[in-house]
């Protein structure tokens, strides 16, 4: 009995390092392509590294415009977190604490808000943002990620600001409470948490979108993103530099990792499977 | 009651404006332009068709291509994915010590922007630096994603199925560890094995997880852009053209917006309808488990 406990132990152990290793490997491999000059990427694929070339990092964020990018991708995500995280703190309330007429077809349309393809919705934000003047601005692509982060954080909180029992809020309002009290002054602070993970998550979403940011900005506003896309080009690509970019592409991912990976999956399945 | 069903429409005015700006005005405004025929190059304007650029789209074999390499796409990776994330979620049931690590491991390629994703594989798969072909020279494959087809379809199956098999393992990890107890208890008692408790315990009362699963990956494959676009941009010919990346090149590198419109509309149709109809399907299985 013991011996086959330890078999099946080992089993487990190969599999899992087997599945981490095929999960990791193509990550661990950008990090190292990141550290490499052009010389050594090309002497034939070497599994480990023990030097950095700096340079890789150095050169597109100080010398060339991705630093400005970077910039550029911290202000349009934190601007459209703010935005949704406040309108979906409104439109959130509303829907777990109000019978609403007609809340199924919204839900229903906010679902397809954002399952709907990028791709189709393209032209008509090139033509209309070109017509108004958004085109190339910060504020333009804050408003626009709101298609798909804000029914996101409406669901996600939903399950949330529903786990908090109905009776809080009748007595703050037989408190003397306002509606708008009782939202500041008894959900907020109980919802605090979940608002973190879902202004992360949010601002994850917006750090990564690419599609609309490469159509919509030409260069005051383009994200570090759209930049990335831009490396392989027919002269040449210096791939050191590309895996660096893409590495700092990646960093928030890697630290926000630990907060929300108990949400994500609540998170991407509009709260319909929970963890 | 009248009172606070102005309060709740209050509360959601703001969200519902900027939805409405963002979300109705360009879909409407697309339905618009897909009746014109209007290529910014040409000296004529935008001229009135009605449904011609449809009629046109239905005859269109480069689209139907797409949509068909993109359907072939959606049914290989979902496929593959589902079977493969299910084992993996079944196998993480156990308990055993760095649980916890593995599953953070899993989730990391969940968070990365696509376009990284795409990144990543060009990495990976370069013919002069990746490590891919290199070692597939070895066993006498000559592999290069930028020249042969068939290679390049199956790198992006296997990209997709890459990133996204940790999200079918870790929903349907959380549905298997929902489950009451009693069912699996009293399938112990009646003598049941474990192939037959799977079978006929776990696997039906999964079903609305892993419905729910697939509608979203289902969707989700189907609009696929930033990974192929980065990665192959679509070819080598037209081997990974998928629908969104028609689309993109019909309006950005052949400015055709009428055309290009009357395409995205049937995109947006074909979403509709398919959201339509998988939540319905959703809502069936969900009703017959707990009624069953």
């Amino acid at each position: 009995m013991r011996g086959k406990k330890k078999i099946k132990i080992t089993f487990i152990y190969l599999i899992c390092i087997l599945l981490a290793g095929a999960t990791l490997f193509p990550i661990y491999w950008m990090v190292i392509v990141s550290m490499r000059s052009k010389l050594e990427l090309f002497t034939g694929p070497k599994l480990y590294q023990t030097s950095i070339f700096v340079n890789n990092y150095y050169r597109p964020l100080f010398k060339d415009i991705y630093g400005k990018f970077l910039i550029n991708s911290l202000i349009i995500a934190t601007g459209n977190t703010g935005l949704v995280i406040f309108l979906a703190i409104f439109a959130t309330y509303a829907f777990s604490r109000f019978k609403i007429w007609g809340s199924e077809s919204l839900f229903f349309w906010t679902i397809t808000n954002r399952m709907a393809p990028p791709a189709a919705f393209i032209l008509p934000f090139f033509l209309i943002f070109t017509k108004i003047k958004l085109i190339d601005t910060h504020i333009g692509l804050i408003l626009l990620y709101c298609i798909f982060n804000l029914p996101f954080a409406i669901w996600l909180l939903k399950g949330m600001i529903d786990a908090i029992p109905k009776e809080l809020d009748e007595v703050a309002s037989i408190d003397g409470c306002s509606m708008l009290g009782t939202l500041w002054h008894i959900i907020l602070p109980v919802a605090k948490p979940g608002l973190a993970v879902t202004a992360m998550m949010t601002w994850i979403f917006s750090w990564n979108e690419y599609l609309f940011a490469s159509v919509l900005t030409s260069m005051n506003a383009r994200t570090i993103t759209t930049g990335l896309a831009e490396f392989v080009t027919v002269i040449g690509t210096n791939w050191g530099e590309m895996a660096a970019v893409s590495v700092v592409c990646l960093l928030p991912a890697v630290i926000f990792l630990g907060y929300i990976q108990r949400y994500i999956i609540t998170g991407l399945t509009f709260g319909a499977v929970k963890e | 009651m009248r009172t606070s069903q102005y309060k709740a429409w209050g509360l959601l005015a703001p969200t519902l404006v900027i939805l409405f700006f963002i979300g109705l005005v360009p879909f409407l405004y697309v339905i618009y332009l897909s009746l014109f025929k209007y290529n910014i190059w040409s000296v004529r304007g935008m001229v009135f068709a009605g449904v011609d650029n449809f009629r046109k789209l239905m005859f269109d074999s480069s689209f139907m291509h797409s949509l068909g390499i993109g359907l072939t796409f959606v049914v290989i990776t979902c496929l593959i994915e589902t079977l493969l994330g299910l084992a993996i979620a079944i196998f993480l049931t156990n308990e055993f010590v760095g649980k916890g690590v593995f599953r953070t491991i899993l989730t990391l390629p969940l968070a990365i922007a696509p376009i990284t994703i795409g990144s990543i594989w060009v990495l990976m798969t370069n013919p002069d630096i990746g490590p891919l072909p290199y070692i597939l020279h070895k066993f006498g494959i000559d592999y290069n994603i930028g020249v042969n087809a068939k290679q390049a379809f199956f790198t992006v199956v296997f990209m997709d199925i890459w990133h996204w098999t940790p999200f079918v393992t870790l929903t349907l990890l959380a549905g298997l560890t929902s489950f009451p107890k009693e069912p699996f208890e009293a399938a112990k008692v009646d003598g049941a094995n474990k192939w037959q408790t799977l079978r006929y315990i776990t696997l039906p009362l999964l079903t609305p997880v892993i419905l729910t699963m697939l509608f979203i990956r289902v969707m989700d494959t189907f609009r696929i852009f930033d990974e192929v676009w980065m990665l192959t941009g679509g070819g080598p010919g037209t081997a990974t053209r998928f629908v969104s990346i028609d689309v993109v090149r019909r309006v950005l590198v052949s400015t055709d917006y009428g055309y290009g419109s009357s395409m995205s509309v049937f995109l947006l149709y074909l979403t509709i309808v398919m959201c339509w109809l998988l939540l319905n399907i959703i809502s069936i299985a969900r009703r017959e488990v707990h009624e069953g």
